[in-house]
């Protein structure tokens, strides 16, 4: 943490983090929180790239940036009863407990964690391999159950929406021709 | 298409014919050229063959390998900078500033040099396939067409539709722009000129490639119109469906070449001398299709099909709101140009011509070439249905990429282990694959019903053993 680029990269990113995650609560309507909810999840991308993690930042974007923000859009517009304004709700007692135990589990788990930090000529010297090929071997390794476990989840979560749409007779019509 | 044979049909000379049969051929305006003309470009021709021939001298005798007036490749000089830079003790947190823009303002005047003649380019090469003239009145050649349409939409007046988001309505003409410049960032423009050269190169290319979405979904809904968002909504959903077919056949890519990084790919491709579109055409043909759905031109332009609807998304923005969402579409063409070369045509290599010729200007002239095919994509086909689209992604492309992709796993697990050459493996391959393809794609089409045999059509002009184009038109006229 002495080089000035990454103190002020770190600084200006977290603040933008912060500031627009707060600005999701208090927008007044749901398509500026998921605006801001956008800018958050770019701010922490760009927060794990200065921590040299590539991978983990594309994947930041790419899943969150990018699907998990167009599915919320789909699922605002899709559904014609939810009001579009961002106003009280009545899980907000609850949304506040579950915010703090995670923020206290997170805290937990970086008090607790050895960081291995480098100052000064260690962090000069320390070389930042690309972590590809890393999280591919520890995937498909040792973690190799929790990834199957994952994947088994998402093949029933597909079944499960080809289900939902599926017309109960049998539809002759089989796209291609029109 | 009717069978009616076209009919010669008495045309009066209107002063566009009457243009076109004056025009003059390749020698008399080659011999209708100004003396003065004719002895600057001869000494200028002279000149250029002189410096071509001391740079071939030099490359031949070896002095020019990194050299900083190495040509071949433009990060050299960069390189040489910096070291200089380093050496006279500059702080190296501002030599990776003055690094960084430098190559950034390379990137973006790339793409800002495209947004000045691309519009001219495209109207003209799209005129020649409909045997127009296209833009001709402003400037030499209608050059400084765009310029004018530039200047058009600054000054026209802006109208912000009553209701709109006043919040969200300013973000996506500037956010669509976005993915259209990020992309440029990890491509490889020759073995040392490479901007952004990260180990997750093809993750970076799709993650930023799906903000774009997100921008046509907030224009579509902020300015509170019922047609923009329907625009909006069938354009999102096509997108979202087309990133699938998209990074299926970006995988097949990667489990051969073993490599996530654009830099390594291309090297792959260079040193076993083979293109990807040869070892999987099956990945190319979806992602070339693919590609035109994301960046909505046609055939797959349902965002913005002129004939049905307004323009879309984008139908209440004006002025140069609308010229911004205009222009990223020739900005996203010549990007996905760049990764479509990159990834299936080689790259910057060249079968070895790249040690003579600067690989940037092959990269450059393969760009060319796959916009020149989108621009007759554009000027051929028609355009899809929505629900024909849909169908063609879910049920035609995800599946059989799919399969390719676990052909392609099985077949680098074996580029891994087998001894014998590589020309042989990879040639064994693509013979695998083609074969593969051409049955798969037989047995699907017919079980989806799509039947090209049964509309066999022969379009009349190539019938009668004429050729096509403005010599044909011209001929039907003259007789």
């Amino acid at each position: 943490m002495d080089s000035t680029g990454i103190v002020i990269g770190f600084w200006v990113l977290s603040g933008l983090s912060v500031v627009s995650a707060l600005l999701v609560l208090l927008a007044r309507n749901l398509l500026h929180s998921l605006v801001f909810l956008v800018v958050t999840f770019l701010a922490m991308a760009g927060l794990f790239i200065t921590l040299s993690a590539d991978f983990i930042a594309v994947a930041q974007i790419l899943i969150y940036a990018g699907s998990i923000s167009v599915l919320m859009v789909f699922a605002v517009m899709l559904t014609p009863l939810a009001s579009r304004d961002n106003g009280n709700s009545i899980y907000l007692l609850p949304g506040l407990l579950g915010g703090l135990g995670i923020a206290a589990l997170v805290g937990f788990v970086a008090l607790d964690t050895d960081w291995a930090e480098r100052t000064g000529d260690g962090l000069a010297a320390t070389d930042f391999p690309g972590t590809v090929n890393v999280i591919g071997d520890l995937l498909l390794g040792r973690y190799v159950l929790a990834f199957e476990i994952a994947s088994v989840l998402l093949l029933f979560a597909l079944l499960g929406a080809i289900l939902l749409v599926q017309d109960r007779r049998r539809d002759t019509n089989d796209g291609g021709e029109g | 298409m009717s069978d009616q044979p076209l009919q010669p049909l008495p045309r009066p000379a209107t002063p566009m014919l009457r243009q076109i049969q004056d025009r003059p051929g390749v020698k008399e305006m080659a011999l209708g050229v100004p003396t003065p003309a004719k002895v600057v470009g001869a000494i200028l021709a002279l000149g250029g063959a002189a410096v071509m021939a001391f740079i071939g001298f030099l490359v031949v005798d070896g002095q020019l390998d990194g050299e900083w007036y190495d040509i071949r490749d433009l990060g050299n000089a960069t390189a040489n900078l910096r070291d200089w830079l380093n050496d006279e003790g500059v702080d190296h947190r501002i030599v990776w500033i003055i690094m960084g823009t430098i190559g950034g303002l390379g990137i973006m005047s790339v793409l800002g040099g495209w947004l000045l003649i691309g519009s001219w380019v495209e109207r003209r090469v799209l005129a020649k396939f409909q045997i127009r003239m296209g833009p001709n009145r402003t400037g030499p050649f209608g050059l400084l067409q765009p310029i004018a349409d530039a200047v058009k939409l600054m000054t026209k007046e802006i109208v912000i539709p009553r209701g709109a988001d006043r919040f969200l309505y300013f973000i996506p003409p500037v956010l669509i722009f976005v993915p259209a410049m990020l992309g440029w960032a990890p491509i490889p423009w020759a073995p040392n000129m490479n901007y952004l050269d990260i180990e997750v190169g093809v993750l970076y290319v799709i993650a930023v490639s799906s903000i774009g979405v997100l921008a046509v979904f907030l224009a579509g809904w902020s300015s509170n119109n019922h047609y923009s968002l329907l625009g909006a909504m069938r354009t999102v959903a096509m997108m979202v469906s087309y990133e699938i077919p998209i990074s299926l056949s970006l995988l097949s890519v990667v489990l051969l070449t073993g490599s996530l990084s654009l830099s390594e790919i291309v090297a792959w491709q260079g040193t076993y001398n083979a293109w990807m579109i040869v070892l999987i055409p099956f990945a190319a043909f979806a992602f070339l299709f693919a590609s035109t759905a994301e960046i909505n031109r046609t055939p797959n332009d349902i965002g913005e099909a002129e004939s049905e609807i307004v323009a879309g998304f984008y139908t209440e923005y004006s002025g140069m709101k609308a010229g911004l969402f205009m222009g990223v579409e020739l900005g996203h063409a010549i990007l996905v140009g760049a990764l479509m070369s990159t990834f299936f045509l080689g790259g910057y290599t060249m079968f070895g011509i790249e040690e003579w010729v600067p690989p940037y200007l092959i990269l450059a002239t393969k760009i060319a070439a796959v916009y020149f095919l989108f621009v007759w994509l554009r000027g051929t086909l028609p355009r899809f249905r929505l629900d024909q689209l849909m169908s063609f992604a879910w049920k035609f492309l995800i599946p059989i990429g799919i399969l390719q992709a676990f052909i392609v796993a099985i077949e680098s697990s074996v580029f891994a282990r087998v001894e014998s050459p590589a020309l042989i493996t990879l040639g064994a391959f693509a013979v695998v694959n083609l074969a593969v393809t051409v049955v798969i794609v037989r047995f699907w089409a017919d079980r989806l019903g799509y039947s090209p045999a049964q509309h066999r059509t022969v379009p009349k002009l190539i019938a009668d053993g004429t050729l096509g184009g403005l010599k044909a038109a011209q001929k039907i006229r003259s007789t």
